[in-house]
Order: C-alpha cells, then sequence, then structure tokens
C-alpha cells in the first residue's frame, strides 16, 4: 500500500485541470459549478440517483463522475443515499410499469425545493424501448422534470455540463432562506 | 445412469452445436430427470408462441443442444420441480406468455407485478407473497426496490436473526422492459440495437451474442478482421468492467484506495474505446455482419500504450489488494457459494470459477478467434468475496495477454458484410464478463426478426446470492452482493 501511497505523491494529479481553456471545459465547469451551487443553495448540490429500468448504461456513466479524472465532488455535487437528503433526483431510464410507483413515491419523499434531472435518451421518452407493455413512458410522464441530458448514455462530460446547466436556468435566483436551512417552506 | 437422449449428436453438433429438435413429453420429462441428476446443465429455458424450448449442455461431452415441446393446448411439464434453476424460468414463461408449467413448485408470478396494461394476469392489489418464515426473534428487513447507492432498482427481503442473515428472498421484474416483444418483427439493425441494451455493461458481449445467431440463421460469414475486432471489443469490455467491480467491491469494505486506482484504469480503458470505436461502452460497434468500425494503426498503437501502461501499474494495484490485511479480514471466507451449487445452477463467469466450476463459454465452445488463442481459465476453490476477485483479477491480466495477441495476428480486409436475410433460425453463447449470455432467435426474409430470446447469466447467479449471503452479517451484505454483481436489467429484460 505505501509503494501506491507515495507513488501518488509524487504523480501530478489525473483530475483534468486548469483553464487552457476552450478546450478544458471542464476544469471552467468546475468552478462554475462549485460558486453557483453555493451561491444558490448555500451548500453543495445534494443528487438521489433513481434508476427506474435503465439498461445499467446510464449508471456506468454517473459513477464515472466520481473518479479522478472527472472527481464530481469538487463541484459541490454529493450524492446521497436517500431521497430525504436530496435537492435533485437524477433520474434514469424509461419507466418501466412495475417502476412507476416507485418512482412517484421517491419524487415525494424528496424534500422541496428538488430539480428533476432526466438523464439518458430512455429517460426522455422510453427511448428504443418505447412503446413496450412494459414501459410507461419517459420520466415525464410521471413527474415534473426539469433538465433532460440527451445521450445514449450520456458521457460523464454531458453530465456535468447537464447539471451545470441546470443551475444556471432553472435554480431560482436565490433559494428562500428558510429553505436553505431545511425549514419547511410556504 | 440414464439412457442418453434419442436426439441426433455427434456429427450433426459439430456442424450446428445448438441443433433444435421437436421432442415428445417423455423425452422432455427424460431431459428434466438428466438435469436433476446432474448430467446435463440448464443453459436456458423459455417460449416462443406455443412452444417451450429447452437449452441444454452436456458437462460431460461437451455437447450441446435445444429441445422444443409443442404446448398448444397451454400447458407443458415442469422442469422446475425436477430442477430448481429452472423455477423462475419457468414463472417468468407463464408471466409473458401464459403457458403453464404442470406441477410448477412455485405458482407466485415472477416478472409480472399485476401493473401490464392489458397483458397482466397478476393483481397489482395483491401484496406478493414472500415466502413465510416461522421462528422466534426473527426480524425482517425490506430494501428496494429504490436502493442507497447508485444501482438497479430490485427488491430484498432479509429474514435476520440479530445480525446474522437466516434468508434473502429477492423479487425482480422492476426493470422489465419487454424486449423480447420488442424484437418480434424489428428489423435486424434495430434488433440488434435492443441486444445491445439488455445489460449495458455486457453490451458488447450481447451484440456479438445477438450477431453470431443472426449469422447462423442467415447462414452469413463474417470476414476475419470483424471476428478479431470483436473479440477485441469483448476483451476491452471484460477488463474495464472486471476494474469497476474490483474497486467497487473493496470500496464496499471500505477500502477507497483500491477504488480510485481501478476506477482510474477503467476510465483509461472506456476513453481509449471511445476514441476508436466512437462510443466509450462500444455500443451499437458490433452489428449482424461485423463490426461497424475499423481500426487503424495509431489506435493499435495506442492501445499497445495502454497494455504497457496497465503492465506497470496493475501489480501494484494487485498486490495492494493481496497485501491489506484488513481487507482481507473483510473478504476471505465471506458470503462462500459452494460448488456443487455453482454446478447444479450452471453458474456462469467469475462466480462459477471461483467455486471451481471449470467452465468458459470461450474454452468450452471455442469458436474463432479464440480457438486460436492461448489463454488459461482461472480457477478458485473457497467460492468466497476473496475468491471472486482474485479470479477477476486473474482474467483482467488474460485479457491483457489476449487483447496482444489479437493485435499481433490481426488480419487485414473488411470488417463487414452485408446479411442476406432469410428465413432461418440461429443460437449463440457468448462468454461476456459476468458469463455466458445465451441468444437465440429466428430471422424473417423480409430482414426483420420474428423470435428473439436472450438469456443473461445472471438468471442463475441470482438465486446464488441468496445460498452464499446465508449465514452472513447483515452488513457484509453489501460487499458479498458487489462480488457476484448480478445484472438487474439482464435478469428481467
Ligand atoms: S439511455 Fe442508453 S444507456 Fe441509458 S438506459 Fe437507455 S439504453 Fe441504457
Amino acid at each position: 500500500m505505501r509503494t501506491l501511497i507515495f507513488k501518488s505523491l509524487f504523480t501530478p494529479p489525473l483530475t483534468e485541470r486548469a483553464p487552457k481553456v476552450s478546450e478544458s471545459a471542464l476544469a471552467e465547469l468546475a468552478a462554475k459549478v462549485q460558486t453557483t451551487a453555493r451561491h444558490k443553495l448555500g451548500h453543495s448540490l445534494s443528487i438521489r440517483q433513481v434508476d427506474t429500468g435503465s439498461c445499467n448504461g446510464c449508471e456506468l456513466e454517473i459513477h464515472a463522475l466520481s473518479n479522478a479524472f472527472y472527481d464530481i465532488e469538487r463541484f459541490g455535487f454529493r450524492f446521497v443515499a436517500s431521497p430525504r437528503h436530496a435537492d435533485v433526483l437524477l433520474v434514469t431510464g424509461p419507466v418501466t410499469t412495475n417502476m412507476r410507483e416507485a418512482l412517484i413515491r421517491t419524487y415525494a419523499a424528496t424534500p422541496a425545493p428538488k430539480w428533476v434531472v432526466a438523464a439518458g435518451d430512455c429517460a426522455r421518452d422510453g427511448g428504443c424501448f418505447a412503446g413496450s407493455y412494459g414501459i410507461s413512458g419517459g420520466v415525464q410522464d410521471a413527474i415534473p422534470v426539469d433538465l433532460h441530458i440527451p445521450g445514449c448514455p450520456p458521457s460523464p462530460h454531458d453530465l456535468l455540463a447537464g447539471l451545470l446547466a441546470l443551475m444556471n436556468h432553472r435554480l431560482p435566483k436565490r433559494i428562500p432562506k428558510a429553505a436553505r436551512v431545511g425549514l419547511p417552506v410556504e | 445412469m440414464s439412457e442418453p437422449i434419442d436426439i441426433p449428436t455427434a456429427d450433426a453438433m459439430r456442424t450446428h452445436p445448438w441443433l433444435r429438435v421437436m421432442v415428445s413429453r417423455e423425452v422432455w420429462e427424460r431431459v428434466g430427470h438428466r438435469l436433476a441428476e446432474g448430467t446435463l446443465t440448464l443453459v436456458s429455458h423459455w417460449a416462443d408462441g406455443a412452444t417451450v424450448h429447452t437449452a441444454w449442455r452436456d458437462p460431460h461431452s461437451g455437447d450441446t443442444g435445444i429441445i422444443s415441446l409443442d404446448a398448444t393446448n397451454g400447458f407443458f411439464p415442469s422442469l422446475g420441480g425436477m430442477h430448481s434453476p429452472a423455477i423462475r424460468l419457468e414463472r417468468a414463461i407463464r408471466d409473458l406468455t401464459g403457458l403453464i408449467p404442470e406441477g410448477a413448485p412455485d405458482p407466485r408470478p415472477w416478472l409480472d407485478h399485476g401493473r401490464w396494461p392489458g397483458k397482466s394476469k397478476a393483481a397489482a392489489s395483491q401484496p406478493y407473497a414472500f415466502l413465510a418464515v416461522e421462528g422466534e426473534s426473527l426480524h425482517q428487513i425490506p430494501v428496494g426496490p429504490v436502493h442507497a447507492g447508485i444501482i438497479e432498482p430490485g427488491h430484498f427481503r432479509f429474514t435476520c436473526s440479530g445480525e446474522t442473515i437466516v434468508r434473502l428472498e429477492t423479487r425482480l421484474g422492476y426493470t422489465h422492459k419487454g424486449v423480447a416483444a420488442l424484437m418480434t418483427g424489428a428489423p435486424l439493425a434495430q434488433a440488434s440495437k435492443l441486444a445491445g441494451r439488455v445489460s449495458g455493461d455486457s453490451t458488447v458481449a450481447y451484440a456479438i451474442a445477438f450477431a453470431q445467431a443472426t449469422e447462423v440463421a442467415c447462414a452469413c460469414e463474417i470476414p476475419p478482421r470483424a471476428v478479431h475486432l470483436r473479440a477485441l471489443m469483448l476483451e476491452l469490455e471484460r477488463i474495464a468492467n472486471h476494474l469497476g467491480d474490483i474497486g467497487a467491491i473493496c470500496n464496499d469494505a471500505a477500502f477507497s484506495l483500491m477504488l480510485t486506482n481501478c476506477a482510474i484504469l477503467r476510465e483509461r480503458v472506456l476513453r481509449l474505446a471511445g476514441q476508436m470505436f466512437g462510443h466509450r461502452l462500444m455500443m451499437d460497434c458490433v452489428r449482424p455482419g461485423g463490426v461497424a468500425t475499423d481500426i487503424g494503426p495509431k489506435d493499435i498503437k495506442q492501445i499497445g500504450k495502454l497494455i504497457a501502461h496497465f503492465y506497470r501499474r496493475f501489480p501494484a494495484i494487485k498486490a495492494l489488494y493481496e497485501d491489506t490485511a484488513s481487507l482481507q479480514d473483510r473478504t476471505v471466507r465471506t458470503g462462500v457459494l459452494r460448488y456443487h451449487l455453482a454446478e447444479q445452477f450452471g453458474a456462469g463467469g467469475f462466480i462459477g470459477r471461483a467455486s471451481s466450476r471449470n467452465f468458459d463459454a470461450r474454452k468450452a465452445l471455442p469458436s474463432p478467434p479464440y480457438d486460436k488463442l492461448k489463454f488459461d481459465i482461472a480457477l478458485m476453490f473457497r467460492g468466497d468475496v476473496d475468491a471472486r476477485i482474485r479470479v477477476r483479477i486473474a482474467e483482467i491480466e488474460q485479457s491483457l495477454s489476449l487483447v496482444k495477441q489479437l493485435l499481433a495476428g490481426l488480419p487485414g480486409g473488411d470488417i463487414i458484410v452485408p446479411v442476406a436475410a432469410q428465413d432461418g433460425e440461429g443460437a449463440a453463447l457468448v462468454e461476456g464478463f459476468r458469463g455466458d449470455i445465451f441468444a437465440w432467435l429466428r430471422t424473417s426474409k423480409d430482414g426483420t426478426v420474428s423470435s428473439c430470446h436472450l438469456r443473461d447469466p445472471s438468471c442463475f447467479q441470482w438465486p446464488l446470492l441468496e445460498a452464499a449471503v446465508e449465514n452472513n452479517i447483515v452488513a457484509d451484505f453489501p460487499l458479498i452482493n458487489k462480488s457476484f454483481n448480478c445484472s438487474y436489467s439482464g435478469h428481467d429484460n
């Protein structure tokens, strides 16, 4: 273990960084996302991922967001284990008829203010599974959606850009203070 | 020993390993007995229209085949009563086609949660009847379908005595998308896309299984370069998935350094795949008739560089796993899967091989290019979480060597040929990272698929997870579950 840790001390970080800008849009994103989240929510953005029947491809790319290259936490995003702790539901997959109720209940369990991001082509309208008896439709047919990130699956880069867009365009300028400290909002 | 089944073997089999024959009830039941006594392994069990099919393999001779039984009267003799690995497949058949397995030991619906408009026979209002538990001081923990991590949905019902799991019952079907129905009547290209989305982590393996079955059905021979490129993608997929899972298992044992290092290597593989084939997971890169994208000398150099990078980095990661006592403390003797169960259920992939089941479709049904490549099957005997990790570490090393061999012998020429659609039927068994994927389909001369069945290795692995967690503590479940990493979507399809 020591060897590995020592090695990592002497190798430059992989985390994609620092603006030679235009190409390195990722680093640019990082800075923007972080300030926006702090500014608008007063804390980092808690994401609860919900799979409503995906092929698991979308999950793989969401997982990749946490690797050293993308390191999503530095942007102020956190994946949380319960909808009770979440600001954002990140929903993947077509909504199967067998998962529809679970999605609606998860949404209900998420405290306001909350946003829903539908990630992947399936989440938009069922994608290539649309029309099956087993599919009830896209995410927006079950719960309100604030943003859709296209792709099959969306790349980690697309996912990050999408989350940033959510913050810039969909989040209100400022969240009422009561909501920020976790009190019920009128 | 019972007599062999009276269906053609030997020569006929060799030219067409998945020869399908219609049989009488008597032969059907005899196959059931042979499955039960372990002289045949169940490969899959499904129905199309009013015909039920059973694909089997003889573990001693290596022969394979499919038997079919006419069930126009709506009934067929249950295999599940004799051979428990068939039970859930049988329940799925009843849910999807309405055919009734006579004498089935478990009459509960499986994929049908009572929510399919116009199709469900189960009632959504009725709660699912989990197995009854009796005994003092037992308590139950229901988990799911929405889980706490970034994972697929399914329901786990734990019955515990204190900290110890006495029984786990899984309830699946939440991700059922009706893939078989969507495939029926779909043009080959569309159906191939669907096959590549049955379980996204195995998209290459599924696309190959689908393509191979189609090529058998349409008597199409693909160019040797395509054969090699498919295998190249398949091995890259295996490496990427094994890395992701090894890291994730160790992370579930609170050792995130492994996850960090494995995830870096995994990302490097995906990025290279994205660069070479235009898709990080290589979705839709395998098509019936060949592959969609060719690679050039620059790509080959890149792969060479990546392999060299692996040879530099991977030994340290392997040593990190092997030398960390606190990690071993969690993985050794945790979640043991016994050999006889692995054998009985025909457990595919690293799950079977970690319990010393010596099966790998790349060796058992050798087809080009694997018949010409040198590699070993990694076998372990203890069947615990540790064994599953070690098998996967060994498989990464084998796959690296396979990639090298594939590139060294990469033939020139075309990468795809047109498939002349005809009325035909074909099957294939492909070793994905998780285990053997079985595909069977019928094509029609108008260029569509008239019937298709895809069986995920998880179908036989999920029940084994239930066996492996018994008598372990609840806190070790995530670790054991991750060490299996069964596919929900592949199973439910
Ligand atoms: S969008 Fe693509 S990767 Fe995501 S769930 Fe659908 S098929 Fe799978």
